[in-house]
């Protein structure tokens, strides 16, 4: 996604004496051509390398479906609750739409945790995409604050004790805490003004995920994606145009993927959801077991492992936080973990330990569930800050292959000299 | 024209090498602006604490004489519940015997009572902000026969005070006066 030079881009390949017209004025056609249809892209992309992709189609899917709730939506601690029930009974179609919003956020978070995996198997992170990283980041944060605040609209019992838990994480904050719990909730407890302000940042919030989306894609395509061999592009025998090839294979994965949303929509629609959140709010009455949705689940566990309040809060935003110095604490010069026989092993242990803590953190906090918790919160940090970069000084990698072309095709496509 | 080459006394020009009056103003006029934004966000901030009408719920009063020794009742007071405990003899004993010293949150019995029979907190965990349990006959009072958080397993004592689980501090007394010998005002 270059931005246009002072010189003047070369002329989109179109006979169209029209499209050259308003391409000479405005270079959109050229545009498209250069950063989408004949975008050079490293051949050997395999299945990983479509949920990027699908990312930012589920990311219009939920601003589209948002965007149409908000019509129907009221928000106030009165009537937010009831609107929202009225959306799933009324409205045309309404339940459609909230279905699509509630699964959406799921498998959003579904495909960004892969994608982000992907980025750690491979080596994404490592020069010159460590800003390409820290990006993929800062989306993640914000979708995380997006998802937080769309889980509190309609306003039932675990809306209401999740926006009153989460909020008072920052009461652990020394001296300023409770004020600045005050400050985010305009009140004395969670409440109307909190409400509010919730729905205007989650209409808000969705539009700088894309705007961050878009300084992700130009960092992208600064030195184009990263490849299951981790190696550079040489020569044009190691690329194909974006389209058709991988317009393509990104459209089979979308097929795939979108089966996989319908039958969440379609036939389990509340499986990720919490029956409680269909109960009223009530100021009065914590449910006896309240929970994240699942995508926090780990974060929750590492969260409750600490028996210390504040550092309970330090580690929990440190797992996520974490992730902005992966390009620094990987001290290994091989991107692809397909190199690296020791840390290719190594980093499946994170998502298994992911997934222990994600099962840690819906269950009551009580008896070897917290020691299990205690030693997955451990690892996790020891994943980072010891392996990582013990890993990349100790491993002896194995040769990488002298071009993609050679690796795919076979040796007669290595690039010759004065190629 | 060598004189070009020699430092020149330009109108502005002062003192050390590069300190000129422009990088003065310029760093005045930035300071100032910074000020100056600041100001400016400063109503945007200010705007989200809680407004007139929500600082205006201040108080509630309550009748304390239905409440037989034992019984607990749960108010609400600026949106939140407060428990009002009428302690039995025993549950006084086990809050006044405990070695201050040993708590997390060290605080005397006595410092959080107006009455000994009575307790008045306010019930909200201080941990995250859930409503403890043991307000209600039935409920899991905990290991200290207070209340029991069931969030993330604090344990509170006959006094409010934290004992066990992650809550670093007491449940918060309100501020409150015994308008009678059986009525109590909050807030």
């Amino acid at each position: 996604m270059a931005l246009p030079t002072h010189t003047v881009p070369s002329p989109p390949s179109t006979s169209s004496r029209l499209i050259r017209w308003i391409d000479y004025r405005l270079p959109i056609v050229s545009f498209v051509e250069h950063e989408l249809t004949a975008y050079p892209t490293p051949r050997n992309l395999n299945y990983w390398w479509n949920f990027g992709s699908l990312a930012g189609i589920i990311l219009v899917i939920m601003i589209v479906s948002g965007v149409v709730l908000a019509m129907h939506y009221t928000p106030h601690a009165e009537l937010a609750f009831d609107s929202v029930e009225r959306i799933m009974r009324d409205v045309n179609y309404g339940w459609l739409l909230r279905y699509i919003h509630m699964n959406g956020a799921s498998m959003f978070f579904l495909i960004v945790y892969i994608h982000l995996f992907r980025g750690l198997y491979y080596g994404s992170y490592k020069y010159p995409r460590e800003l390409l990283w820290i990006l993929g980041v800062v989306i993640l944060l914000l979708m995380m604050a997006t998802a937080f605040m769309g889980y509190v609209l309609p306003w039932g019992q675990m809306s209401y004790w999740a926006a009153t838990v989460i909020t008072n994480l920052f009461s652990a904050i020394p001296v300023v805490g409770q004020k600045i719990v005050t400050l985010l909730w305009g009140g004395f407890t969670v409440g109307n003004p909190t409400l509010n302000r919730f729905f205007s940042l989650h209409y808000l919030l969705p539009f700088v995920i894309v705007a961050v989306v878009g300084l992700h894609l130009l960092a992208l395509h600064q030195h184009g994606s990263n490849n299951p061999l981790g190696i550079d592009r040489r020569g044009p025998q190691d690329s194909i145009p974006f389209h058709p090839y991988y317009t393509i294979k990104d459209m089979f994965g979308l097929c795939v993927f979108l089966i996989v949303f319908a039958i969440f929509v379609f036939y389990i629609p509340n499986y990720a959801g919490h029956p409680d959140n269909y109960i009223p709010a009530n100021p009065m009455v914590t449910p006896n077991h309240i929970v994240p949705e699942w995508y926090f689940l780990p974060y929750y566990a590492i969260l409750r492992s600490v028996p210390n309040k504040l550092l309970g809060v330090i580690l929990m935003f440190g797992a996520v936080l974490i992730l902005f110095l992966v390009p620094w604490l990987d001290t290994s010069r091989v991107r692809s973990a397909r190199y690296r026989p020791i840390y290719r092993l190594v980093s499946w242990l994170l998502p298994i330990d992911a997934v222990i803590l994600g099962w840690v953190g819906s269950q009551p906090p009580a008896g070897v569930v917290v020691t299990i918790g205690q030693l997955a919160t451990l690892y996790y940090f020891l994943h980072f800050l010891v392996l990582m970069p013990l890993i990349g000084k100790l491993e002896r990698p194995r040769p990488l292959p002298i071009s993609i072309g050679e690796a795919v095709l076979g040796p007669s496509a290595a690039p010759r000299a004065g190629n | 024209m060598a004189d070009l080459a020699q430092p020149q006394s330009v109108p502005g020009h002062q003192g050390h090498e590069g300190e000129t009056r422009r990088d003065f103003l310029i760093l005045t006029a930035g300071a100032i602006g910074a000020v100056g934004v600041a100001a400016a966000i400063w109503p945007f901030i200010d705007s989200l604490n809680p407004a007139r009408d929500t600082l205006a719920l201040s108080t509630t009063e309550v009748d304390l004489a239905p409440l037989q020794v034992g019984q607990r009742l749960t108010v609400s007071w600026r949106g939140k519940p407060v428990f009002i405990d009428h302690r039995t003899p025993e549950e006084i004993k086990a809050a006044q015997e405990v070695d201050v010293s040993s708590l997390r949150d060290p605080e005397a019995d006595a410092k959080r009572v107006k009455k000994s029979d009575w307790l008045v907190i306010v019930g909200v965990c201080t941990h995250l902000g859930c409503i403890p349990l043991g307000n209600k006959t039935g409920d899991d009072r905990g290991a200290f026969g207070g209340w029991f958080c069931p969030c993330h397993g604090s344990v509170y004592d006959t006094s409010g005070r934290i004992r066990q689980g992650p809550a670093p501090l007491n449940l918060v007394v309100p501020p409150y006066e015994f308008t009678s010998d059986a009525a109590i005002k909050i807030g």
